[in-house]
């Protein structure tokens, strides 16, 4: 084309300058930063513990004095007492989970710190995960996906029978957002729903029983819906399992603490019950090799809510709470520390 | 009624086959050396055969028996067996409907769960160890999806029910618009296919269904698109699926049937993005039971001369 006698193009907006935004404080990339780490550093500067050479402590005690506001993860370090203490000027702990037991909520109560978490926005996905690794224990898809792709279908005939959802009795442990989303699924394929949770929830209709192994002992299937606390700590323990006699099926989608490991496997192995469907373990990413003799057992990484849906919802929300803070405004997904 | 021979081709169900044996003579094709020479042999005695979704009763078996009176299929579909060479000579067809319908939708569902989510998939990642290298990749999100199917019979309405309880939207597409339903119809199954993310297949076969999903319909779905087809494996052009599903036109695959079973394409076990089940659509305990109830009972209707439970002829 002819001599470019274009018009210079405009000088680039100046660099805001990252000290101008903003700080937040990360003591690990939480997983959503694999995906949308810049949309979070256009908006904050962060300080990433962990590019520091520093040890921890002496990092948070040489830099963070003055910090308001942090993002964690249920990956990494635990927000302790300690690490809490060594950021005196902290007001705000947002975290990317919904689960809240890798902080102390102690402390933040009696430091008058705000938390806020990833709310609701992916009690859709958790609960599509725990009806999917339901089905799939019950109509033992990964199990004859596996078998077809070896060659055996051809050679060895039919895969055994598996078993109906309809009229199965579902207990939900943990009638939360998550739980009601589960439940709600479910009936539409026939089954009978109950559930156990601290308090009785007025407006549901399900029957609601007391303690945990009184619903085991009603239910063909318990699914594991509520978070991790001192007081559900290894509540899935062997007698609960074994309440729900031979055919029982475990399915666990909040934290892996809550069952008793060791117990369930034995379980599993000895055949006292019929089936798992696991997404959490008590030492991720290690998971027992027992389970993976198997076939009856569904095993998922962790990644009820690693959808690109879910992440992107996931980064708005986080952003949204930090700029709430910082501009003033209300929290978008405060936790109510009781 | 033990002297009443009923032939079965092929094993489907020992429960059935013993119930069978206890109440007639039971003459299982599928054990002699010579099948026609059985058949020739046998021909002026068998007066029922009972088939399954595998092997049913074509022209040339309904001719070698002169006094075959009715067929009492152990499935729904029944493409397997002649319709019409029946219906010419008077022969009772019987089928399963109703029984496996839950269990059919449930697997459908689960089907698509397993796809989006990679259920199988991350199974085996955790199995061999990757999982300690690091997390598995984003997957995609099944609650909010719009599913499309394809016949809206007694299947096809289960897994609509179900495919809401997700927030899916739900449109369909069959011969003629439902007047009773408020999901959206498509006229044709392409348009069906470009304006939904899963494609299921619930309609029977027959002449006209046979490669009812052919590349067209597949370029439609697309590259975010999954199939999920727990109707028969000839109403999907198996080897366009194929190349779809490898080229990336076709976003995913959630299999059921296949044209030849038990024969599954082989270039299908290296993709991530499909899940490959052996015919199990109503493999349930419960439900097999339930349709071997009705075969029966079709049967011992028959013979006492009272009205069939489930004819189709």
């Amino acid at each position: 084309m002819a001599s470019d006698q274009a018009t210079t193009p405009p000088p680039p907006p100046p660099e805001i300058q990252s000290h101008d935004l903003p700080k937040v404080i990360l003591l690990h990339p939480p997983p959503v930063f694999k995906y949308f780490k810049d949309h979070f550093s256009k908006k904050f500067h962060l300080l990433k513990a962990w590019e520091s050479p520093l040890p921890l402590h002496e990092f948070l005690t040489n830099h963070a004095h003055s910090i308001q506001a942090m993002l964690c993860s249920g990956t990494g370090p635990s927000i302790s007492a300690d690490i809490l203490r060594l950021l005196p000027s902290l007001r705000l702990v947002v975290t990317t989970s919904a689960g809240l037991n890798h902080i102390d909520l102690t402390e933040c109560r009696n430091r008058g710190i705000s938390i806020a978490n990833a709310g609701e926005v992916f009690s859709e996905d958790v609960a599509d995960l725990a009806v999917g690794l339901l089905i799939d224990v019950f109509r033992k898809i990964s199990a004859s996906d596996r078998y077809v792709r070896h060659g055996l279908w051809a050679t060895k005939g039919d895969y055994p029978l598996g078993s109906k959802l309809g009229g199965k009795r579902i207990g939900i442990v943990g009638l939360g957002s998550i739980g009601f989303q589960v439940a709600k699924r479910l009936e539409a394929f026939g089954c009978n729903i109950s559930y156990n949770s601290r308090k009785r929830k007025d407006l549901v209709s399900y029957p609601f029983y007391t303690n945990v192994c009184e619903l085991a002992a009603n239910s063909d299937v318990l699914i594991i819906c509520c978070g991790l606390t001192e007081q559900t700590r290894h509540m899935i323990n062997r007698e609960v399992l074994l309440a729900m006699g031979k055919e029982g099926i475990v399915v666990n989608i909040g934290r892996g603490a809550i069952i008793h490991e060791k117990e369930l496997v034995q379980c599993l192995v000895q055949g006292e019950i019929g089936g798992a469907g696991l997404d959490v373990f008590e030492n991720e990413p290690n998971v027992p090799k027992e389970l993976f003799e198997l076939d009856n057992v569904v095993l998922a990484p962790h990644m009820a809510v690693f959808t690109t849906e879910s992440f992107k919802d996931l980064c708005d929300l986080m952003i949204g709470n930090l700029e709430a803070f910082f501009s003033k405004k209300p929290l978008l997904s405060p936790v109510m520390n009781e | 009624m033990e002297s009443i021979c009923v032939l079965m081709p092929i094993p489907m169900n020992s429960y059935l086959e013993q119930e069978l044996q206890k109440r007639f003579n039971l003459l299982k094709l599928w054990t002699a050396p010579q099948k026609p020479q059985f058949i020739k042999e046998h021909a002026d005695s068998i007066r029922a055969v009972v088939g399954n979704s595998a092997a049913g009763a074509d022209a040339e078996l309904i001719e070698a028996l002169p006094r075959l009176e009715i067929v009492s299929s152990f499935s729904v579909g029944v493409d397997k067996i002649n319709l019409a060479k029946c219906r010419e000579k008077g022969i009772r067809v019987t089928n399963t409907p109703d029984v496996l319908t839950e269990d059919v939708a449930d697997l459908a569902i689960g089907l698509m769960l397993a796809v989006l989510r990679r259920l199988c998939e991350s199974d085996r990642y955790v199995r061999s160890g990757k999982w300690k290298r690091g997390d598995y990749k984003l997957t995609t999100k099944f609650s909010g999806k719009t599913v499309g199917i394809i016949g809206l019979g007694r299947i096809g309405m289960a897994v609509a029910k179900r495919a809401e309880a997700f927030n899916c939207p739900i449109c369909y597409y069959s011969r003629t618009e439902k007047s009773d339903t408020k999901y959206k119809y498509y006229p044709s199954v392409v348009e069906l296919a470009s304006n939904c993310q899963i494609l299921v297949v619930a309609c029977p076969l027959t002449e006209e269904t046979r490669h009812i999903v052919n590349r067209e319909v597949m370029n439609a779905l697309g590259p975010k698109g999954v199939l999920i087809n727990i109707g028969r494996g000839p109403h999907v052009d198996e080897p366009e699926l194929v190349s779809a599903l490898i080229e990336g036109r076709l976003g995913g695959a959630g299999l059921d049937v296949y044209e030849h079973e038990p024969e599954v394409p082989e270039e299908l076990f290296g993709l991530e993005n499909v899940v490959l089940l052996p015919h199990v659509g109503s493999a349930t305990v419960e439900t097999r039971k339930e349709m071997a109830d009705l075969v029966l009972g079709n049967l011992e209707a028959h013979f006492s001369n009272k009205p069939l439970l489930t004819p189709l002829v």
